[in-house]
Parts: C-alpha cells; structure tokens; sequence
C-alpha cells in the first residue's frame, strides 16, 4: 500500500509545485497575455463545448492518426529494405538525404498546389510525409545495428528469409522502430496544427490561432493547455503500446538491472 | 575484412581496411550519383512531356535555373544567413542545456522518478502551440523563432540523453561500482560511451526539428530569412522560385546531416553500426 503512496507521490509532486506555482504567481496578474490560471480553467468548459469537439478536435486528430499509419507502414517497410540491402542503401541514400532533410512545413506551399489545401488530403499528405522519416531512419538503423551474432546464428541455422525477417531481423530493430514512431508522433502533432494554419478555417490548430488573432486570450491558454493534454494522451496510448509489443525487451532491461 | 584479420597486429589492420574499403566506397559514390540522376531525369520527363501539369511542378532544370539566379541576388545571402544563424543558435542552446540536465536527471534514480511525469507531460505540448503566445510577445522578432527552435529540440535532446543513460549496461555500471569509481569517472567511462551514440541521434533529430522550427517561424510568423521568402514566393505565384528556395532550404539540411555524419563516424568507430559498414 505505501508503494503506491510513494509511486503517486513521485508522479504528482513536481506537478503539483509547479501548478501551485503557476496559481500563486499569476493569481493577481494584470497584464493580458499572462491571464490568472483561475480565469483560464473557467474559460475552459465555455470554450471547448461539444460542438469544437466534434467539430475541431476529431477531425484533427483523425488526420493525424491516418497520415501517422501511412508513414508507419512505409517507413518499415522501405526502412528494412533499405537496412538489409547494402546496394538499395547506396543507391537511395543521396535521395533519401535530401528529401528527409526538406523539413516538411515547406512541402505545404507544394501539396497545396497539387492536391489543395482546403480538404484533407493536403494534410494528411504533410503529416504522413513529415513522419515517414524518423521511422524509416530509424529502421534502417535498428536493421544495420542487429547484433551481428544473431543474424549469423539465424543463417547457420539456415532459416528461410521470411522466417529470418519476422523472427530475428523486425524483432530485433522494433526497439529502435518504436524510437523513431516515438518521434515522428511528435512531429505529427506538430505538422496537425501547422496544416491548419494554412487554409482551414476548422480543426483545433486554426481555432488556436483565430483565438490569438481575435485577442481572445483566457481561451487561447485554453487551446495550448488543450494541445498539451493531447499531446499527454497520445504519449501514453503510444507508452501502452509500446510496452505490450516491446514486452520481452522491457522485460530483459528490468531483469538485467535486477529491478 | 577477413575474420583473422581481427587476429592482425593493430599496425597493420588499418592498412587492410582501407584496401578493402576503396572499391566499395566508390561503388557507392557512383550508386547514388545514380539515384540521384534517376530522380532527376523523371521530374523533368514527367513535367515536359505534361504527364504532371508543369505549372505545378517545372521542369527541373528551370528550378536550377531560377536557382542560380537568386544566388546573385544580395537578399539571397541575407536571408540565408539569418536562417542558418537563429538555427544554430537554437540548436546549441538546446543541445546544451538538453545534455547537461539528461545526465544529472538520468544519473540519479530520484531525480528520474521526481521528473518523469513532468517530462512525460512538457514533452508532447508541442512547440508550435506557442506559436500565437511568441506572436503577442516577439511579433516577428527573431526571439520568436528562437524559442520555438530551443523548446522544440530540447525535448528531442533530453528524451534521447535519458535513453541513452538508462541504456548502460548495468554489469559495466556495477563492475565499475565495485571497483570504487567516482561518480565522474562513472560518467566519462561507462555513461558517456552508452549516451554517445544517442547523443548523436539527439543531435541528427534536434538538427532537423530546429530546422523545421526555425523555417516554420519564418513561413507562419513572418521571423526574417529563406522561410519568409518561400511564402513571399509561394503567395506571388512564382513556382520555380518556390521550389528553388525548397531545395536550398533542403540542401541546407543536407549539409547538416553530412556534417552530424561525419562528426558520428569519428566519435562511433567502435560502434557496431559503423564498423559493419567497413568489414
């Protein structure tokens, strides 16, 4: 019983003195951009009632989680072709260079002239390519980086290369798949509010940045707090995934510390 | 290299390496001269012969010609440099402050639990959820682009840095333990060897979404540099210019990664990933 005291002590102490923190030195403020915390939670239910939800934030991160998919899968897929082939590696390396260092809030001028930017195409376009890169670099490192024993040991035992891919080669780089997927969620949610600052007038990041343009302060912290929970949700869903398919590595980590 | 030659003296092992590697570095230079002139060729074809509208995308060889166009022009340089002065900036500020506290925070078991839960939560806010908040208070002042750039790729730096010292193995940290080390010895000699390659990761992803930031702030707020110019371009409706500024921004990045690249190999020779390349 007292671990879990001491467990819920360590999850919530700094928070808790940091909000107090916030609350005591905003509480009499009186300049407008640095509103007293009381005043922005009440914003917060007027502001975020079910119309934006389902008006603004669902379609939000509806695009995410579908350009998120598409990048996950390409990037796998193409990340371990690219980490098992060292030819494909040299040839595609100069080209993967450049387009993984074009960062990928300057595509939205170009996916705009293709495909619009008023639907959602344009979006999850931006999202999927911004996020294919951690992953894909990920991969091909976590491939290049197998412990040399283990693929030997696999081609001694003459496994046939489907059975090497599913049960030496994917499992032994999904430590560092889930690395990259980690990275590439952060930078989905980045590009989410970024493809909505060009041309949408919906969708949780343009009601930020309307609220900040109307002067509308109290609910603009609102949006960012808002932005920041989701952000906190989608971390976790991604933590319990993570810990359910990564289960014999988390595993071997805590048996190694003897924890 | 041969599996005896692990046997070699250590004078003449280089010297076997180098033998080996010549033909297969060029083998590569001349595979990716390829990719590269493959991906080319079927953007001008696709443009010139109208399968894809070439008013949306031109044929490449316009792009380097509006291209080299701009590299005469004095607001060119201007704006590049301002560009690649708030990234850097950004970046270093980040990269220091991330690694000093992922080592004080991941050397300590208290700390790391006392923290996770505000990391975990600070983390994911994402930085362009500060944008409207930089927008009352820089306007279009380069401190706007500075504190998206240093709150973005600090988490980035951080995550990577607590990773990487959580990684270490903890036999070495235990055999290092029992032989009285210090906490600093402990640190340069079994954390910092774990750490480097994530610190190095760190620096590759933190240069790339400083780079995002940076551009970012100058397309959306309108911070000074090549990002503003994009939009500039982009909403006068000069299309080849627009791509030409896309592929110098992205060759900007390229050079950033060829540089973190460089930096790796030196500071990883022992590292699996890197010595498989030249066996």
């Amino acid at each position: 019983m007292t671990r879990y005291f001491k467990q819920a002590g360590y999850a919530l102490g700094l928070p808790v003195i940091l909000l107090t923190g916030w609350w005591v030195a905003s509480a009499g403020s009186t300049n407008p951009f640095w509103p007293p915390l009381s005043t922005i939670l009440e914003a917060f239910p007027t502001t975020w009632t079910m119309d934006r939800i389902v008006g603004d934030v669902l379609p939000s991160l509806a695009r995410l989680g579908i350009g998120f998919g598409i990048a996950v899968v390409l990037g796998i897929v193409l990340g371990t072709a690219i980490g098992l082939s060292p030819t494909l590696r040299a040839l595609s390396e100069p080209v993967l260079e450049f387009f993984r260092a074009v960062p990928p809030p300057v595509l939205v001028p170009i996916i705009a002239l293709f495909a619009g930017y008023t639907g959602w195409l344009g979006k999850i376009i931006t999202i999927a390519l911004g996020c294919l890169w951690p992953i894909l670099l990920n991969t091909v490192e976590g491939v290049r980086g197998l412990d040399p024993t283990l693929t030997d040991t696999a081609k001694s035992y003459r496994l046939s290369p489907w059975r090497r891919l599913v049960f030496v080669i994917l499992p032994g780089a999904s430590p560092r798949i889930f690395t990259g997927a980690r990275q590439s969620l952060s930078i989905g949610v980045i590009l989410m509010v970024i493809s909505e600052l060009f041309g949408a007038n919906r969708g949780l990041g343009a009601a930020i940045v309307q609220f900040q343009r109307t002067f509308a302060i109290p609910q603009m912290w609102t949006g960012v707090i808002l932005l920041g929970v989701i952000g906190v949700l989608l971390a976790m869903l991604f933590r319990l995934a993570e810990n359910r398919m990564l289960a014999w590595y988390v595993g071997q980590r805590q048996i190694e510390r003897g924890a | 290299m041969s599996p005896s030659s692990a046997t070699l003296t250590p004078s003449s092992r280089p010297r076997t390496a180098t033998r080996s590697r010549r033909p297969r570095r060029s083998r590569d230079l001349w595979l990716g001269v390829t990719g590269v002139l493959i991906v080319l060729a079927g953007a001008e074809t696709l443009s010139r012969t109208g399968i894809v509208n070439p008013d949306f995308l031109p044929p490449v060889t316009e792009m380097y010609a509006s291209l080299f166009e701009m590299l005469g022009e004095g607001w060119f340089w201007e704006a590049l440099w301002l560009t690649v002065r708030g990234w850097a900036i950004g970046l270093a500020a980040a990269m220091a402050l991330g690694i000093v506290v992922g080592f004080v925070i991941g050397s300590s078991a208290f700390l790391r639990k006392f923290t996770n839960s505000t990391i975990e939560f600070l983390r994911p806010i994402p930085s362009v959820a500060l944008i409207p908040l930089v927008i009352l208070i820089f306007g279009t002042q380069p401190q706007s682009a500075f504190v998206l750039v240093v709150y973005a790729a600090f988490w980035q730096v951080l995550v990577q840095v607590l990773y990487g010292v959580a990684d270490v193995d903890p036999v070495a940290r235990d055999t290092a333990r029992s032989y009285h080390f210090g906490p600093i010895r402990i640190a340069r000699s079994v954390v910092y060897p774990t750490a480097l390659p994530y610190i190095m990761t760190a620096f590759r992803l933190g240069a790339a979404v400083a780079l995002i930031l940076e551009i970012t702030a100058e397309l959306v707020i309108g911070v000074d540099g090549l990002g503003r110019e994009l939009g500039v371009a982009q909403s006068s409706g000069a299309v080849p210019e627009t791509y030409a500024l896309v592929i110098v921004i992205g060759f900007i990045g390229v050079a950033v990664n060829l540089l973190v690249r460089l930096i790796e190999r030196k500071a990883l020779w022992w590292h699996p990933s890197v010595r498989s390349e030249q066996s």
